[in-house]
């Protein structure tokens, strides 16, 4: 099991024929990702590594029944490469693409939600279910199939815990980047909860980083609607105070986004946090055996448990529906 | 990237919102000439990117011109926060009534531009902020939709009072909105958007910061860039595609991704040791990133050690080994160099690397603990 992307991800690559385009085309398929197409505007006919290349992405969607995109174009035309691939009816966009103006994003991010579909990115590493499915630049040979979740706003960071936990024997369900840009489409909170949804995932390795407010948001979101255990890493305890926005940046998020303040609101609900990614494994290694002695140890406790995910499947249930509804002006999309 | 508050007062005035009448001046005798052609009493502004600028004595009110020359001469050159002012602004001083607070952010937690007003501004807005959370109001936009005059209204009754004032407030917030927008800024900021006396509402203070992803297609806006008022090393930097920001300790660091530089950073701090900056040579792998790089480490005197961390991915490991052998030959580093590579490429990178002598190491603890213990040796050349 896996999250979002897994044997049935059949992908396309938008700006095929570029450096990074081509390159990584050919890395996601030598992987075994299914790379069905790629598309860049004119050059509709052609060949790049044996993959077909299409003049736009409702053709390739047409005839290769595409279901997700993952965009290498230039940052003056990646939002725009995110539209064209949530109008012709791709339900998981990647945005690799570093530089896009979150001004645009802001805009971007509605208009995707409002269609039914899912955006990781942009300024992201991508997605990889070990085994099954790579979208992005993440090297697959660093990854191991098994139980542990991963999501990171960071790039290569997030190879280093990868690493770490491949070496010490823990695999991964899905191992995600979620970009480090102020807008993203998919924050932590978004897979956090698709993790603790997925049966085949045990664990959770969360690795932050300082600004914003997401590490606390996820801490609360953890607190009152996970059963799984998270373990966490931050970046930038080093870093210098006093690069901040103005007057501003301070009064909006009330907190001013440092390791500090997000360490300790990670710890105040009881995910543990690593000083060095070589610590994160011997983590998650206790908390999965402190999760099995607590099932073992009370089975009550555990009962409360399963009633309490019982619900939650229920809740989730109402609104899948929903969200079908909300989706309807791409009824077509492809899942 | 930030811009000086003249420079946010010409966008302001393109954009229509009123400001008092001002130029910049790099000398006193252009400062004093300014306010003979303003004839009427100044400020004398510090242009330097940093807050608090008051507080620390670079804004100061001049009655005359004779006091414009005294005041121009003496902040001309002044140290604020360690900034050099080499600009002051000279702009007509106003009858100030009544203060308040004005600025747009993005705020990342509800996706939106947000706008927040205050009718307690002024340079303590941070504090009131703080303790009398209850006088500011924020109004998110969406973003889609953009800012609707009723929403303006809104923000701008809970400034004034008077019909009049909160159509001109409202007015001047739907322009801001529109600045805002129209520049690609991450940021813009009225404090104090003051009233006058006579019932005029202007912005007697005002800050842009510009969101760089935005700079490509802002063309304007970028070359407003003041180069002076940057630190060398990150200029350098900048142009050569790499991310830096200088520290105060004695290892220098070159990592890939932003991420695992600031892991890096913390694992250097986490042994005891301190890092003398941060430096992200990005995701592409070119050696004359590398060579940059090293260029500007090396030239820190306090460097002792230097500690390069690789985590090759889209970076390819060999491309960096070369560009650590181009630095050694062109450069000649006398302190120790400390090397991690994996990923990518590793195995050709270290037969690159044979050429040069290099502390190798395999993981990052290793490599980290090591650079620390040859910064420590004393270390003569």
């Amino acid at each position: 099991m896996s999250i979002l992307v897994n044997k049935k991800t059949k992908v396309i690559v938008q700006g095929i024929t570029g450096r990074d385009g081509s390159f990584h085309a050919e890395q996601m398929k030598k992987y075994g990702t299914d790379v069905v197409g790629g598309v860049t505007p004119g050059k509709g006919g052609t060949k790049v590594n044996g993959i077909p290349v299409f003049d736009s992405v409702a053709e390739a969607v047409l005839k290769t029944k595409a279901n997700t995109s993952v965009i290498y174009v230039p940052p003056a035309f990646a939002v725009d490469a995110m539209y064209e691939a949530v109008d012709a009816g791709i339900s998981l966009v990647v945005c690799i693409t570093e530089g896009v103006p979150a001004n645009e994003m802001l805009k971007a991010f509605y208009y995707i939600k409002s269609q039914g579909a899912r955006l990781i990115g942009p300024n992201c590493p991508g997605i990889i279910s070990p085994e099954l499915s790579k979208v992005g630049i993440l090297p697959g040979n660093i990854c191991r199939k098994g139980p542990i979740g991963v999501v990171s706003r960071s790039g290569t960071l997030t190879y280093e815990a990868i690493w770490a936990l491949t070496c010490a024997n823990l695999g991964q369900t899905t191992c995600m980047g979620i970009g480090g840009d102020q807008i993203i489409g998919t924050n932590f909170i978004d897979a956090l909860q698709m993790f603790e949804e997925d049966k085949a995932t045990k664990a959770v390795v969360m690795i932050g980083e300082i600004g914003g407010t997401d590490e606390e948001e996820a801490a609360e979101f953890f607190r009152k609607k996970m059963t799984k255990p998270i373990v966490g890493f931050i970046a930038g305890r080093s870093a210098p105070p006093g690069k901040r926005m103005g007057h501003a940046g301070a009064i909006i998020s009330g907190g001013t986004g440092t390791a500090k303040e997000k360490i300790e609101a990670l710890n105040r609900v009881g995910i543990p946090v690593a000083a060095s990614p070589n610590e994160i494994p011997g983590m998650v290694k206790e908390a999965l055996d402190k999760a099995k002695t607590k099932a073992k140890k009370a089975p009550k406790k555990r009962t409360v448990g399963t009633k309490k995910a019982a619900k939650r499947k229920k809740v989730t249930a109402r609104k899948t529906p929903k969200k079908s509804k909300a989706g309807k002006a791409g009824a077509k999309r492809r899942k | 990237m930030k811009i000086h508050e003249y420079q946010a007062k010409e966008i302001f005035a393109e954009g229509g919102i009123p400001v008092p009448m001002g130029r910049v001046a790099t000398t006193s005798a252009e400062a004093v000439q300014i306010a003979e052609e303003i004839g009427r009493p100044v400020m004398v502004k510090a242009q330097v990117h940093v807050g608090g600028r008051g507080k620390a004595g670079g804004i100061q009110y001049a009655e005359n011109l004779e006091a414009a020359r005294v005041w121009a001469q003496k902040i001309l050159g002044m140290d604020i926060k360690g900034l050099k002012v080499s600009k002051v602004l000279i702009t007509e001083a106003a009858d100030i009534l009544t203060e308040s607070y004005v600025g747009i952010i993005i705020d990342r937690a509800t996706k939106a531009p947000v706008i927040m007003v205050s009718p307690a501004g002024g340079i303590d807005i941070e504090e009131v902020a703080a303790k009398t959370p209850e006088k500011i109001f924020k109004q998110a936009v969406d973003p889609t939709l953009g800012l609707r005059s009723y929403q303006a209204r809104d923000l701008a009754s809970k400034l004034y009072k008077d019909i009049k004032q909160v159509r001109k407030a409202a007015d001047i917030i739907m322009k801001l909105y529109n600045v805002y927008w129209k520049i690609d800024a991450s940021l813009v900021e009225i404090n104090p958007l003051i009233t006058t006396p006579q019932g005029e509402v202007i912005a007697i203070d005002a800050k842009i910061n510009i969101d760089d992803n935005g700079l490509y297609r802002q063309k304007a806006v970028a070359a407003m860039r003041d180069l002076d008022s940057e630190d060398p090393a990150e200029v350098e930097a900048r142009e050569g595609d790499l991310s830096f920001v200088k520290l105060t300790g004695n290892i220098g660091c070159i990592v890939n991704g932003a991420g695992l530089a600031m892991a890096t950073m913390d694992l250097v701090k986490h042994y005891g040791g301190e890092p003398a900056n941060f430096l992200d040579i990005g995701g592409s792998s070119n050696p004359q990133k590398v060579l940059t790089a090293m260029r500007i480490i090396l030239r820190d005197p306090n460097v002792r050690a230097v500690l390069i961390n690789i985590f090759g991915g889209i970076t390819r490991c060999d491309d960096v080994a070369n560009g650590i052998v181009m630095a050694y030959e062109e450069l000649k580093p006398e302190v120790p160099l400390v090397v991690r590579l994996t990923g990518t490429n590793e195995d050709k990178a270290r037969k690159i690397l044979k050429a040069v002598d290099l502390k190798f190491g395999d993981t990052l603890d290793e490599v980290v603990k090591k650079a620390i213990k040859l910064a420590e040796i004393e270390y003569t050349v």
